[in-house]
């Protein structure tokens, strides 16, 4: 990814979609793009600049930053879809928002350690990477949520070993207990049942 | 903010699924025993005989497994954090033509295969230092259960 490019692929793109184009677009192809997006990437320049323990941390927080952008996207993919009660929305933006301020966390923990952090693909990507076309109803997207926000939960506590850089431990473990708590309340409102045996994640 | 709480879902539907996961489960858990007999039938040593059912994998566990640890990131069909899985038991490691690899993974003269995938399940950054993937599945039999499950969806 050039200059050009990653300076645009900084922010999210906060493309409005209507309900028909969400949830149609299955078949739309990779841009060039979108697909050096992806998050991790380490570059040319950081190769250069980032040696060993510190590059290798940076590529794992950019594919944290990669799972942050799909759930920012999976949520404004909710929002618009027009599939959400009203009480709903509230709670979605809400999430949202969260996920936004795990990416500055994470983006700043990067820059710290030299690193350069990498931005999100288009919405037309997340659209059929996280198959939106085959959302049909609301407890689909509890679905979608709860399977994504869980999973994030357990990527998180996964990265607590793999990070050399030990001051980043306690940050990977906030952020897993922020998706937890999102899981736990989708795992409510889906009544879905909770294991007896521990550890949940 | 208050929470919305929304729980009349249509438990129809939810039953339904049930039946079909059970009705999966059964099929898949009695090929798995099968196999696991065929390859004791084989055994001709008692060294051999001491593979058990940790070596065989059960898919079903493995599908379960799968989407808890590794569906953050992965699904079977889509690129997403990571490449997608279909196929992915006898393919090239680093082989997914439309998904852009970190240097790590680029270029490795190998293919996807029980003993390759155990070792990156087990510890992936240890295996291609400077891959992006982090998330490591410590448990033998987990390990063994998602394998099985991969090569199911590569056949």
């Amino acid at each position: 990814m050039n200059t050009e490019q990653k300076a645009q692929a900084v922010e999210p793109k906060n493309e409005t979609l209507s309900r028909r184009n969400i949830l149609s677009a299955g078949g739309i192809a990779l841009s060039a793009a979108g697909a050096l997006a992806l998050a991790g990437a380490a570059t040319p320049a950081m190769a250069q600049s980032m040696r060993g323990d510190a590059a290798n941390d940076v590529n794992l927080l950019n594919a944290a930053r990669a799972l942050e952008f799909e759930g920012i996207a999976a949520y404004q993919i909710a929002l618009d879809s027009g599939l959400l009660p009203p009480n709903a929305v509230g709670f979605a933006t809400l999430y949202q928002s969260h996920h936004k301020q795990h990416n500055d966390d994470l983006e700043k923990a990067i820059k710290r350690l030299g690193g350069e952090a990498v931005g999100p693909k288009t919405t037309a990507q997340y659209v059929k990477q996280l198959e939106a076309d085959k959302l049909k109803t609301f407890e689909d997207i509890l679905r979608l949520a709860l399977r994504l926000e869980r999973g994030a939960a357990s990527a998180y506590l996964g990265l607590i070993e793999p990070l050399k850089n030990t001051d980043l431990h306690l940050l990977v473990a906030r952020l897993a207990a922020d998706e937890a708590a999102h899981a736990a309340t989708f795992m409510i409102d889906l009544a879905s049942p909770i294991s007896a045996k521990t550890p949940l994640f | 903010m208050n929470v919305p709480r929304r729980r009349c879902l249509p438990l129809v539907f939810a039953h339904g699924a049930a039946a079909g996961a059970f009705l999966m489960l059964s099929w898949q858990t009695t090929d798995a025993s099968m196999a696991m007999k065929r390859l004791a039938g084989n055994m001709t040593s008692s060294a051999e005989q001491e593979i058990s059912a940790r070596d065989v994998g059960d898919v079903v566990r493995g599908e379960s497994l799968y989407a808890a640890k590794c569906g953050a990131c992965h699904s079977v069909e889509q690129n997403r954090i990571g490449p997608k899985h279909r196929g992915v038991f006898g393919r090239r490691i680093g082989g997914v033509e439309d998904y852009d690899y970190s240097a790590a993974l680029t270029g490795v003269d190998r293919v996807w295969d029980n003993a390759s995938l155990d070792e990156w399940l087990l510890a992936p950054t240890e295996m291609f230092p400077g891959a992006r993937m982090g998330f490591a599945v410590k448990d033998d039999r987990e390990r063994a259960d998602i394998i099985a499950y991969l090569k199911s969806v590569s056949e």
